[in-house]
């Protein structure tokens, strides 16, 4: 196993240092409510897996590619079984389905593992796009035959192909920053993250006016413009992990955060579609995989792309 | 081996389905239950097995058809050594023992029950078939016995019949408020009201 870089040391102790105060705020709220208080339960809960998503990453990260691949691989697994859990599939789809758990997410993280770009950038949306149709097809159910088409392949885009591209970031070249990818995710995961509870936080101080009344009443235009800027400029602060200046960190962090609220909007969107609160109930707090994973999924092609084009040579 | 092989069904299980056990109508402490589920896969049992807590697994026999789990070495194995199955003669007309006094026997021993009182897998398009009168007659022998139903949801689509492999979505267990055969209820009214409070806890019924 390789050494960590000594800077994914400072992130993740500075992390760390920031949930013992989460936690101990959490714990005082809590003593000095002197009854229940749903928010405060709500918040120690958030906490608590918090806690746990940070050991997961943290050991992730320090076991480098393997490792990342192997969290991302499991978490586009339990993102894919809640997805396929709320779509209409039916029994003529069986083997579509199988082969998109058992075939085309295992070899996206395989080719991602081993760094082909050329075939994991088109693998799910040529190939598994194109042959998934072709299985449920040959079992002759043409009932609702687009619909659960492009279900699966919704599923497959939002769970596997998008989630894949967090450890793909690994596998980009940038001159300069050799070794030190791993900071590329922690960046990324660390400003959505940031924006969710920003957001969260100036919607709670300030939010009047509702963004998305239909779609998500918490939502409120307040909360989106504060947590936007504050996470942007929380991105600007940590450019010292990037290979970006302050400047080229706080745009990316500003294209991030959007992306990560318009794509929590879309998953929403088919929440009410389907008549759910939650995705799941995986995780105390934050419902289910999906739901800790929204703005992540709609950000990390994007950036990772982004990156690509203008940082890296390979 | 019947323990390692157990554990394995269990982290498989929770592997495909993550399934959870929502104790609605009674919780998970300790007692004597009949636990009456909807039938629709073989794996039916291991999931309310699977979210049973330990203590109380270990105590918790299913009760299952000989037929099935006695034609292959392999069944056999997982039958009798790992979950402990009371298995009955589904055969009304050549059968040598009575279900319900091989029910009776195991609840005299102290175990649970797992049952599923419509006999066979579903595979019609209703959320329950008509009941046996297993359940009715079961009661009756042990009626100081709380009969606790439990709705399976989702595992049928998990597994349907004549595919061999599952695909991973999400499970639950709803467990209901419990049961006991009323003095001087008739058959079919007891079996109504089971049937009745089992299809309640379906999510279905829940959303309208």
């Amino acid at each position: 196993m390789n050494m960590p870089p000594p800077d994914l040391v400072t992130v993740l102790a500075g992390i760390v240092g920031v949930l013992i105060v989460a936690s101990l705020i959490g714990y005082t709220l809590q003593r000095a409510s002197s009854e229940p208080n749903a928010v405060i339960e709500n918040l120690n809960d958030r906490i608590q897996a918090w806690w746990v998503m940070v050991v997961l990453m943290g050991l992730a990260l320090i076991g480098g590619k393997t490792g990342v691949t192997l969290l991302f691989g499991f978490c586009s697994f339990a993102a894919l079984r809640e997805f396929a859990t709320l779509t209409d599939t039916r029994r003529a789809d069986h083997w579509a389905l199988a082969a998109a758990f058992f075939v085309v997410l295992p070899v996206q993280y395989y080719l991602i593992w081993i760094s082909w770009y050329g075939l994991y950038s088109i693998f799910i949306p040529v190939y598994a796009f194109l042959l998934l149709p072709i299985i449920a097809v040959l079992r002759g159910d043409t009932d609702r035959f687009l619909v659960r088409v492009a279900e699966v392949q919704w599923a497959l885009m939002i769970c596997v192909f998008c989630v894949s591209h967090v450890p793909a970031l690994l596998s980009l070249e940038i001159a300069g920053y050799e070794r030190r990818n791993v900071l590329l995710i922690a960046f990324l995961v660390i400003v959505v993250q940031m924006s969710d509870v920003l957001q969260y936080v100036w919607g709670k101080l300030l939010g009047r006016t509702r963004i998305a009344p239909k779609l998500s009443p918490s939502k409120t235009v307040e909360g989106f413009l504060g947590g936007t800027l504050s996470a942007t400029a929380v991105g600007a602060a940590l450019s010292w992990m990037t290979p970006f200046t302050p400047l080229q960190a706080a745009l990316l962090s500003f294209v991030i955060v959007l992306m990560g609220f318009f794509g929590g909007l879309v998953m929403s969107a088919i929440k009410r579609d389907r008549g759910v609160k939650d995705w799941g109930n995986l995780i105390a707090g934050h419902g289910g995989f999906i739901d800790r994973l929204d703005s992540v999924v709609f950000s990390a092609p994007i950036f990772f792309h982004v990156v690509r084009y203008f940082w890296s040579a390979a | 081996m019947g323990r390692i092989v157990g554990f394995a069904i269990l982290l498989f299980a929770r592997f495909i389905t993550a399934v959870r056990g929502r104790w609605e109508g009674i919780a998970p402490v300790d007692g004597q239950r009949i636990y009456f589920a909807n039938h629709a896969s073989h794996g039916d049992f291991i999931l309310i097995w699977t979210v049973l807590p330990p203590r109380m697994r270990r105590r918790t026999q299913p009760v299952a058809g000989a037929d099935y789990w006695l034609k292959t070495p392999m069944r056999r194995f997982i039958g009798r050594d790992v979950f402990n199955a009371v298995l009955i003669d589904r055969e009304r007309e050549n059968r040598k023992a009575d279900p319900v006094a091989q029910m009776v026997e195991a609840i005299d021993k102290g175990s649970s029950l797992i049952v599923f009182p419509e006999g066979t897998r579903n595979q019609t398009t209703q959320p329950l078939q008509p009941f046996k009168s297993g359940l009715y007659h079961l009661a009756r022998a042990r009626p100081d016995i709380d009969l606790v139903p439990a709705w399976i949801d989702n595992l049928n689509r998990v597994m349907p019949k004549g595919e061999f492999v599952p695909i991973p979505l999400i499970c639950t267990v709803t467990f209901g408020a419990p049961l006991r055969v009323a003095e001087g209820e008739t058959k079919q009214d007891f079996l109504d009201r089971a049937q009745a409070a089992l299809l309640a806890l379906s999510p279905k019924a829940i959303a309208s």
